[in-house]
């Protein structure tokens, strides 16, 4: 339940180190920097956005070439990948590897040049093609495609629409005789024709042949179609081949893939850095770093810097006016909801951080809407196998929700126990299939089937409802202890309490509600009596307290009239908890719904395969909705009900200035650090 | 009177069917809009997928609300096996039972499409923001759990009346 101390930090050093000094920062990953100094005439900030770009650029150029190889070799990645996590790199690969920068970076832009080399290739081929196919009809013509004529004959070389006869052509010509015509090929939509004639009929038969659709054709060449034939086919083979060797050429590039990516994290790596210079002061020779450091790391950090540099390390601590970023500090139990109570918002200014109390009610609630022990079984055996096969490689975000799950499965099998819910009724429905078993339930709830006494399961999700509101209370009481605010204790959780408990009191006095909820409790009647007072007083008091930040006395008892009518809301937040009933009855009946259903089937022939088929796929799908809608609601009710009584966040998380990877970390063995 | 009776099953069973059939429906709608709009955010953003299909799954509870009391009523009239001797008042108690869900199911079913849509919205151009957005579709489902809860409550009351 707390939130780790943050300290101001001044580092003073030479700028002859601040390459070094900054890696390191980086490295350590437990300073935010944030520049707490005015600049002045001698210490100034400095432009980093051009370096900034370039780096950007090198980032899309190699990331460009990675789509091209993946491209030509996918990568294996499965979807179990996200649990190996990040690659370990030894600090000495990353300090060495600035001699392979430049080799690797023209690497990659020849990567792309290939890339364009092939397309461009690629398209040289398809032209030549339709040349080929243009040329092919012409290929018994031995004279060249644009032989225009001799000195007293002229020729033509052109095609007509649709298949045509020698005898028809003649036909049509047979005015302009001496003439020669020959058909070089013929298909049903054209007919390839040479056509020689004398000079002096040159443009007659120009002109019939035209009345007839001629026309020239679509290329012109000053070879015979065959010796064209052989070029284009010759040209097709010399593209071809400059596309497979680049394409060999990117293929041996294959190997080099660990290396780009690396270079990717590199160079995020020195963009970060660069950002970082960026909010430093420097002077000529000098450069001061500020920024926050948590108290656990501060001195050891010190330690570190100022035993490898020339340097002087000022921790201070913060100041009132300092916007500080929040850094969680819980156990293994509750830390795995800091992402939910981030994903609200972080803990303001002066809030306390909610994740412990919140976390026990939150793997609660989740299980009892899944509420079987057969799901929660499933759901805690995933996790856990999980947990422990991939212990080593996984990142610490996936590790924290495979913990939540984990917690709340077994959450949920505990309550499917108490409420004797094991995949729906499985063992009953095998048991009066298969075995014939009589004695109806085999395995009897610890405490009561909700399906048969619903009401009574409803007072229970109301009476969670009650005490998680009224723990959310007490948080805003404590928390307004924290800053000694001890009036608004006495006024808006003290009065509340006393309020809201003997309302509940007086409501469980009444014949109707204990007729509604099916429950038998007397209150003695002078309890009852102390109850209206204690409500009354409190009401008042309610009244008179909580529109105290208006002078106006009238408007201060409306306002104190409208905080009242904020018991409404609680009657409606406590309703809202009847979602626990709802949702859990739903994943016990309809686990039920599928084991009958697999029950009918179980007499016919192959019964028992069919019916084992049925069960799993029935409950995988009741599991996969269930749980979707009990996280859902988890959510909801801790979002809504509980921190609307307390949480307002608003704070900022903790960002350090460190190695902020995506394929690699850096393995080095230190003794403080690893902030994720 | 003794007529009307043989057709209190009949009444019985069109409760049951419509509040399969009318959630069903509403949630069908529902989802498939929310597919349609996660399919235009994963071809922005494939990463995104599980945040969208949370979001798009939310108005499909409708309907599974819809056959939860589907199914307990047919259990309790008898149609699943067991004698189906309903009254007409039983029946037509029954039909009223199943009115809650049939109706709010539908039309939260609906809003909460919508919602859901806009909340896909807020995933798309800021993916951390994902807990509040899953929030307001969710507030919407909150009155189709008060409707399942009422109709859960009353067809289960009604088997145990003695009329």
């Amino acid at each position: 339940m707390a939130l780790l101390q943050m300290q101001r930090i001044y580092i003073y050093a030479l700028k002859k180190d601040r390459k070094q000094i900054l890696e390191l920062l980086q490295r350590r990953g437990v300073v935010e920097i944030e520049t707490m100094l005015k600049e002045d005439s001698i210490f100034r900030k400095t432009d980093v956005t051009k370096e900034r770009q370039d780096l950007e650029k090198n980032i899309e150029t190699v990331n460009n070439a990675l789509n091209i190889l993946n491209s030509y070799s996918k990568e294996e990645s499965s979807l179990l990948s996200v649990l190996y996590g990040r690659k370990e790199l030894p600090l000495k690969v990353y300090e060495s590897f600035h001699e392979e920068y430049e080799t690797i970076i023209e690497k990659a832009k020849r990567i792309i040049k290939l890339e364009r080399i092939i397309a461009e290739n690629k398209a040289e081929v398809l032209k030549l093609q339709t040349q080929i196919e243009i040329l092919k009809p012409w290929l018994q013509l031995d004279i060249p495609l644009d032989f225009k004529g001799t000195k007293y004959t002229t020729g033509f070389i052109g095609t007509l629409p649709r298949a045509r006869s020698l005898e028809e052509i003649y036909e049509q010509l047979a005015l302009y005789m001496p003439l020669n015509v020959d058909i070089i090929s013929s298909t049903k939509e054209q007919t390839c024709i040479f056509v020689l004639c004398t000079n002096n009929n040159r443009d007659k038969v120009y002109e019939t042949l035209r009345g007839m659709d001629f026309s020239l054709p679509s290329i012109s060449i000053d070879n015979s179609p065959a010796e064209h034939m052989k070029l284009l086919e010759s040209s097709v083979e010399v593209a071809k081949a400059k596309e497979n060797n680049a394409i060999e050429e990117i293929e041996s590039y294959l190997k080099d893939r660990e290396k780009l990516l690396f270079l990717t994290d590199y160079e995020t790596m020195r963009i970060e850095k660069y950002d970082a210079m960026g909010k430093i002061l420097q002077s000529r020779n000098t450069f001061i770093l500020t920024g926050f450091t948590p108290k656990k790391d501060s001195e050891s950090l010190k330690n570190e810097l100022t035993s490898k540099f020339d340097l002087a390390v000022d921790i201070t601590e913060t100041k009132k006016k300092d916007d500080v970023p929040i850094l969680y500090k819980n156990n293994g139990f509750s830390e795995p909801l800091e992402g939910t109570v981030s994903s609200y918002s972080p803990p303001g200014k002066g809030e306390m951080d909610p994740t412990m109390v919140m976390s026990l009610f939150y793997y609660a609630l989740f299980g009892l809407m899944l509420s079987d022990a057969g799901y929660g079984f499933i759901l805690a055996l995933g996790c856990a196998i999980g947990l422990i096969k991939f212990s080593k490689t996984m990142e610490r975000p996936i590790k924290n929700t495979l913990k939540m799950f984990l917690y709340c499965g077994i959450a949920t099998m505990f309550w499917g126990i108490l409420f004797g819910s094991y995949f729906g009724d499985i063992f009953d429905v095998v048991g009066k299939t298969f075995f014939g078993a009589t004695n109806i339930p085999v395995i009897p709830p610890l405490w009561f089937f909700p399906v048969e006494k619903p009401m009574l399961m409803l007072a229970f999700s109301m009476a969670i409802g009650v005490i998680h509101l009224l723990t959310g209370l007490a948080m805003n009481g404590y928390q307004m202890a924290k800053r000694k605010d001890f009036k608004g204790i006495i006024y808006d959780v003290v009065f509340w309490y006393i309020l809201l408990i003997s309302c509940v009191i007086l409501l469980l006095s009444m014949d109707m509600v204990k007729n509604i909820l099916n429950i038998n409790v007397t209150i003695p009647a002078n309890i009852i009596k102390i109850c209206s007072w204690l409500a009354l007083i409190s009401a008042a008091g309610i009244i008179l307290t909580n529109g105290r930040e208006s002078k106006n006395p009238f408007k201060r008892v409306l306002k104190g009239l409208y905080a009242l009518y904020g018991i409404s809301g609680y009657l409606s937040d406590v309703l809202s908890y009847s979602r626990l009933l709802a949702l859990g009855l739903a994943t016990g009946v309809i686990g039920s719904v599928i084991n009958q259903m697999a029950a009918m089937v179980a007499g016919l022939p192959l019964g028992g395969v069919v019916f084992t088929i049925i069960v799993i796929l029935g409950h995988s799908l009741n599991i996969a909705i269930n749980f979707l809608g009990a996280y859902v609601h988890t959510n909801r009710l801790q979002y809504v009900e509980f921190f609307g009584k307390f949480y307002e966040g608003g704070g900022k998380l903790f960002k350090p200035f460190r190695v902020n990877t995506k394929y690699y970390k850096i393995k080095e063995s230190t003794n403080y650090g690893d902030i994720e | 009177m003794e007529i009307l009776n043989d057709y209190g099953i009949v009444l019985a069973l069109l409760g049951a069917v419509l509040v399969a059939l009318v959630p069903g429906i509403a949630s069908a709608k529902g989802v498939s809009m929310g597919g349609i709009a996660g399919a235009g955010v994963i071809t922005e953003n494939p990463s995104l997928f599980g945040k969208i299909l949370i979001l798009q799954l939310l108005p499909g509870t409708q309907g599974i609300y819809g056959l939860l009391i589907a199914f307990i009523t047919l259990s309790q009239i008898g149609v699943l096996g067991g004698s189906g001797d309903i009254s007409f008042i039983k029946g037509f108690l029954y039909l009223a039972a199943c009115m809650p869900m049939i109706i709010v199911g539908y039309t939260s079913c609906i809003r909460q499409t919508k919602a859901s849509l806009a909340s896909m919205n807020v995933v798309a151009k800021r993916p951390d923001q994902f807990g509040k957005a899953m929030i307001f579709p969710a507030m919407v489902e909150t009155y189709a759990i008060l409707a399942l809860l009422i109709s859960l409550l009353a067809v289960n009351g009604v088997g145990g009346l003695n009329i």
